[in-house]
């Protein structure tokens, strides 16, 4: 394979392999078209699933009657949710969310009520996928129309409809715990209140005080592989999965519940997954396509269309939050207070926490009070999107920012490093930070030439912004390391790779190994062939799957030193690992190379296999941050982005071309979120763009190069110094665009998304105003 | 219905195929000749991920019928490579990163394979416009751009110049002013 | 999608005979990127596709002076975009099929079909009026002819009959000193569903000062394309100045009737018609003076 220039390192000198580009391991097969995704898998003997979803946003399944879909030539069998135990057995748990398996099942297969426009009802299994199509106009659900709780407003009004007849509301103070039941009912599922010193004592300290509403919508993550999956149900009751997921484990978990069987009974194998986001964490087919398999003795394959994708699976929330901050006129802010409403969508569970925990935890704050709310409404149930939750409370609280800078008549940047955390501060949790590098992005980003440079033209200006999320984690990770006789090495994990994890994890074994990246081969393996590993999510691929290799790693290096110790006559303790030889410390002029050794370890007991396990995390939090020139169109409203850079602290870069990726990658659907992606609903609770054609996702021409600008302030919890990457790029640019066309057209952005319409709207009020 | 017996010509190779009329070409490639290459993004002509070259002509496969193959031409991406190795675009991605996911990049080979064919030297936005119909969801499209860049550098024995193009996307900015106002 | 019927006839004769065979139940297949479509989506559901692009007379595309340019049903975009004749004598045409789509629609989508899908938005329809085309149909009682602007009679309606098929579109051969220019505004850059948008064909006097007469017609602003008839007639006998194209755009409005959806708002739509109309004469006037 060939290997990319040794640029990176070269500059740096720290590592051998850490900082260079090589190329991916998994890349032959992605650029040929031989890499195979959910939808590519076809065992013989395959029968299709299809779904049958509902029309209505809110309403009560009186009956369904199957039988003349049964009836129909090509038709093999029919699912509904009556074939899931866990409906029938098991109690509802709001607390639990979707953690919950009978709210799991339900939200594969309605049981009662349909809570959203899209919720599945029913599947058919056929011959063929346009057959199960075909029948599934033969399925006949009564329904019992019922009133749409369209979003926040309309759940949380008085006496609302309610979607759930025995939601109650939680009192939670921090985001692990569950909370008290206030056994209040109504659609609000929690209201989670985080609490720093007195608010009020500091808002009263300041001179000025700025509160702002902002509004976000419903966005969906835009992976462009849709669900696909394959089951395949033996007569002796073993289970077997083909699915493209962010989580082996937690699939072959939850259909082991909803399904209730065992989960040594299941064997989940991952393909190729073709971007998941956060949203592909949780499958929605497995279970159904394993009852469908049960039913018929055959493998059943399922895929989902777009318009299922758009209005069946997991979107992020669309929110509501009221941003306060005070401050002295020198621009030390005295009291911050967010009062925050995420939707949930149908059931409990939005990333509210998410952002209620991170919204504010960039600044130095002695009185923070943050009032967070998680509503159901008749949408989608919400699932991770990137970063999940932060994006909506840091458009609010960056753009809140950016307006205090302008009547402090401050330069943005020199007010944020004004007010930054360091190391000891305490976040809203409470909890001290880390050791974080939140100072040194903030001077990057007004270091940089971006910052300062002409804008060039008319109608143009540059908005700013910063992106704190602390990173989850501490699921779990494990490893293989096999020894080959030819001296290289195979790293066997269970981290579905998304974006180029395979090979920073290689990376860092090439490092501990003294190996080149080309000699250590990583495989994604199924449920059965690793230990347990968590999801890929929360940026921590690289980080925590990165350590468990290098601990497997280090093992293989022990053995070895026994080996070398054997064939010397001497003990382990007596052969050290010195830059990739096995040296005798009683003679040096005995020496192998580790290719020499591996050779030998045949003949010297057999072949070498170490497997590791981190539970640790710690991968943290970081900053990122954006700068955008962007020209407004005063006729039309366009905004076009003619200028655009990320900035990361990614503590090391394993891969700079794959942080790179990530910093882009986020920074592009952070410009869609920003600007034109929204889901757009009927008043009956129809999304009415559920296409890649309406929902407007960026292309090649709505975006020029984005600059990245990588900072390395190293993780002291990782041996390397790394943190994640994945998902903080997302967040910024939402407030950096915001504050970008604000300052444009000379009137403030409240609303997301920023389309040409409503920047018309803001520029008529602006004029109407006088401004 | 019958299935319609199909004659027509994939990757260099005559074959024929039965199909039943309503199934797309996208269709056909992937569940009925096992070609899983092309992929299905969006299956009404909004995302590129099943891009084929039609007689000369980038069109989706999932707007095109199975039956329409009959006498026709067409390349997909299992036919970009050669036994002699890679296509300058396929190195060109792989050594750029212009890959994360991989599920659009069959697409984008095949669609700016189509462009390189007829235009090697494309600038930043001329390929930014032939390939607005492709989405990726991964990227922000930067690598990608600079890996066509650098297979056009490949396919003319030239020296690396995607690194030369970075910063303010005036080639962006310049296609949107001639084609879209 | 249930499924039907293929069928590509080679004569015209053939394919009114197949349509008419099958009334409402027949659909008529060229490019495909509409019907393939909205028959995946359950738009309709049909026993017989009727492909129209082994019929020769489909696939033309001509150009003289004395008849001017004739473009086939079936003719797929990149071909009039590509066609240095048409580059140079209609680049309102141009404007319009280098817009639809990515160049993979590009690659199979036909003026012919943009036409008999008559959504209301349709890219190319304007452009089709202001340039003064004309419709040639076909059917079970014969040919007839009548004019682009009126052919749509509603979202997704048009005046074609069980049986009767559109073979090609005419447009005049350009006058002296004419121009023609279309755009649309979408929200992204590319790949989008015009929220509104604009045609302008000129014609000036021999000074080109001053405009003898104009066409001007928009779209996605009301049930179907609309001509701005009063609009135009106003420019006639105008200088070709911003003061004449300001008052156009705004006379332009007037016929705009559009409605509230996820694309866009009544008051955006109709500013918009205000504001293509005004570039579309700006590119335009520029096309005719030659600059």
């Amino acid at each position: 394979m060939a290997t990319t220039a040794d640029r990176d390192a070269a500059a740096q000198g720290k590592f051998r392999v850490l900082g260079t580009r090589p190329v991916r391991h998994d890349g032959i097969e992605k650029v040929t078209g031989a890499a195979r995704y959910g939808a590519d898998m076809l065992l013989p003997g395959t029968l299709h699933g299809k779904v049958l979803r509902s029309p209505y946003a809110h309403a009560r399944i009186r009956s369904i009657d199957t039988s003349k879909a049964e009836a129909m030539p090509g038709v093999r069998a029919v699912a509904t949710s009556a074939d899931f135990p866990i409906i029938q057995n098991r109690e509802v748990n709001f607390a639990q969310s979707l953690q919950n398996p009978r709210l799991m099942a339900e939200n594969d297969l309605a049981d009662k009520k349909v809570l959203y426009k899209g919720h599945a009802v029913a599947a058919v299994v056929a011959t063929s996928p346009h057959e199960a199509e075909e029948a599934l106009n033969l399925i006949e659900v009564d329904y019992e129309v019922l009133p749409t709780v369209l979003g926040w407003r309309e759940a949380m009004k008085e006496n609302p409809v309610l979607l759930h007849d025995t939601l109650t509301e939680r009192m939670t103070v921090s985001r692990a715990d569950p909370g008290e039941d206030t056994g209040k009912p109504g659609n609000v599922a929690s209201h989670l209140q985080l609490k720093l010193g007195d608010v009020e004592q500091g808002f009263s300290e300041a001179d000025v005080i700025i509160e702002r509403e902002y509004n976000t919508q419903t966005v969906h993550q835009g992976y462009i592989e849709p669900f696909a999956c394959t089951a395949q149900w033996m007569p002796e009751g073993r289970l077997t999965i083909w699915t493209s997921t962010q989580g082996i484990f937690g699939v072959r978990g939850n259909v082991a519940a909803i399904l209730d069987i065992p989960e040594s009974m299941i064997k989940v194998v991952p393909m190729e997954i073709g971007g998941g986001f956060g949203g592909k964490g949780t499958g929605y087919l497995e279970p159904v396509a394993a009852v469908l398999s049960r039913k018929t003795g055959q493998p059943v394959k399922m895929v989902m269309s777009r318009k299922e994708v758009f209005e069946g699976t997991g979107p992020s929330s669309g929110s509501f939050i009221r941003c306060k901050i005070g401050a002295k006129n020198d621009g030390t802010f005295t009291a911050a207070q967010l009062y925050m409403v995420y939707e949930a969508g149908a059931y409990p569970g939005s990333p509210m926490a998410g952002g209620a925990t991170s919204g504010l935890s960039a600044y130095k704050l002695e009185h923070a009070l943050v009032d967070g709310y998680d509503v159901v409404c008749n949408k989608p149930k919400t699932a991770a999107y990137r970063a999940p939750g932060h994006p909506q409370v840091c458009f609010a609280v960056e753009s809140c920012i950016d307006e205090l800078a302008q009547m402090l008549d401050m330069d943005p940047m020199d007010l944020r490093i004004k007010n930054v955390a360091q190391e000891g501060d305490r976040a809203t949790t409470g909890v001290p930070h880390a050791h974080v590098g939140l100072r040194e992005v903030m001077e990057a980003i007004k270091a940089h030439p971006h910052y300062n440079a002409p804008l060039g033209g008319p109608n143009r200006a540059r908005g700013v912004a910063t992106g704190y999320r602390l990173n989850g984690g501490g699921s779990g990770s494990s490893a293989t390391i096999n020894v080959l006789a030819n001296g290289t090495v195979n790293v066997t994990t269970g981290s579905m790779d998304l974006s180029g994890t395979r090979v920073a994890v290689a990376m860092q074994v090439a490092e501990v190994l003294g190996l080149s990246a080309e000699d250590v081969t990583p495989q994604v393996v199924d449920t059965d062939s690793v230990g347990w590993t968590g999801g890929s999510g929360g940026s921590r691929i690289t980080f925590d799957t990165g350590r468990a290799a290098i601990a497997a790693a280090q093992l293989a290096i022990d053995q070895m030193r026994d080996r070398a110790a054997l064939l010397w006559e001497l003990e382990q303790d007596d052969v050290e690992f010195v830059d990739g030889n096995f040296v005798s410390k009683k003679n040096p002029e005995d020496r192998f190379t580790f290719r020499e050794l591996a050779g030998r370890l045949m003949a010297t007991g057999g072949p070498v296999t170490c497997s590791a396990m981190d539970t640790q995390g710690g991968v943290g939090g970081a900053l990122a941050g954006n700068i955008f020139d962007v020209e407004v169109d005063p006729e039309t409203g366009k905004v076009d982005i003619i200028r655009a850079t990320a900035f990361l602290d990614i503590g090391q870069a394993a891969h700079p071309s794959y942080v790179e990726g990530q910093m882009q990658g986020g920074t592009l659907q952070g410009i869609g979120w920003a600007l034109n992606e929204e889901y757009f609903f009927s008043e009956d609770g129809v999304m009415a763009n559920s296409s890649l054609l309406d929902y407007r996702m960026p292309t090649t021409l709505d975006l020029p190069m984005i600059d990245c600008e990588i900072i390395e302030y190293a993780n002291p919890r990782h041996p390397y110094g790394l943190r994640g990457a994945g998902e903080h790029p997302i967040i910024a640019p939402l407030p950096a665009l915001g504050n970008a066309v604000s300052r444009a057209i000379n009137q403030r952005v409240y609303t997301l998304p920023i389309t040409p319409g409503s920047v018309l709207e803001s520029i008529n009020e602006r004029d109407a105003n006088g401004s | 219905m019958p299935k319609v017996h199909v004659q027509t010509n994939i990757n260099g190779t005559d074959m024929d195929f039965l199909c039943e009329a309503r199934q797309s070409l996208l269709e056909v490639l992937r569940d009925v000749l096992g070609m899983t290459g092309t992929k299905e993004g969006c299956n009404d002509g909004n995302c590129g991920a099943c891009t084929v070259i039609l007689d000369g002509r980038i069109v989706d496969s999932c707007c095109v019928l199975g039956v329409e193959a009959q006498g026709r031409t067409i390349t997909t991406i299992e036919g970009v490579a050669s036994p002699e190795g890679l296509h300058p675009l396929q190195q060109a991605f792989l050594e750029e990163a212009a890959l994360q996911c991989g599920i659009c990049t069959p697409g984008f080979i095949v669609a700016a394979k189509s462009l390189l064919d007829r235009e090697p030297d494309a600038d930043e936005g001329r390929i930014r416009h032939w390939l607005a119909g492709n989405l990726c969801r991964c990227t922000g499209y930067d690598k990608i751009i600079r890996a066509v860049l650098s297979a056009e550098d490949i396919a003319a024995g030239r020296g690396d110049r995607s690194a030369a193009s970075t910063g303010a996307g005036a080639g962006a900015a310049d296609q949107r002013d001639v084609y879209n106002d | 999608m249930r499924d039907f019927e293929y069928v590509a006839p080679t004569t015209i004769d053939e394919a009114v005979r197949l349509m008419a065979e099958s009334g409402n139940r027949a659909k008529a297949l060229a490019g495909g990127t509409d019907v393939i479509v909205q028959l995946r989506g359950g738009r309709f559901d049909i026993d017989r596709l009727v492909d129209m692009k082994k019929i020769p007379e489909l696939n033309e595309m001509s150009y003289s002076e004395a008849d001017g340019l004739t473009v086939g049903a079936a003719v797929p975009c990149h071909r009039i975009y590509e066609d240095a004749t048409v580059q140079e004598q209609y680049p309102g045409l141009v404007d319009a099929a280098f817009l639809i789509g990515g160049i993979q629609i590009q690659g199979r989508a036909t003026l012919g079909g943009n036409l008999c899908n008559s959504s209301p938005s349709g890219d190319t329809i304007p452009a089709l009026m202001a340039l003064g085309g004309t419709c040639d149909i076909a059917g079970p009682n014969g040919r007839r002819s009548l004019p682009v602007e009126d052919f749509c009679t509603g979202p997704g309606r048009n005046v074609l009959q069980d049986g009767e098929i559109l073979v090609g579109l005419n447009f005049p051969s350009p006058k002296a000193n004419s121009g023609a220019a279309f755009l649309r505004f979408i929200p992204r850059n590319e790949m989008d569903i015009a929220i509104a948008n604009a045609a302008a064909s000129v014609v000036l006097d021999d000074s080109k000062e001053n405009i003898v007469s104009a066409r001007i017609a928009v779209g996605a602003v009301a049930p179907t394309p609309m001509m701005a008839t009063a609009a135009a007639d106003g420019l006639a006998g105008k200088a070709a100045s911003e003061e004449s194209i300001e008052a156009a755009g705004e006379a332009a409005k007037a016929v705009a009737s559009p409605i509230n959806d996820m694309r866009g708002t009544v008051t955006q739509r109709v500013h918009l018609v205000g504001v293509l109309t005004k570039r579309a004469l700006r590119t335009a006037i520029s096309r005719a003076k030659g600059e």
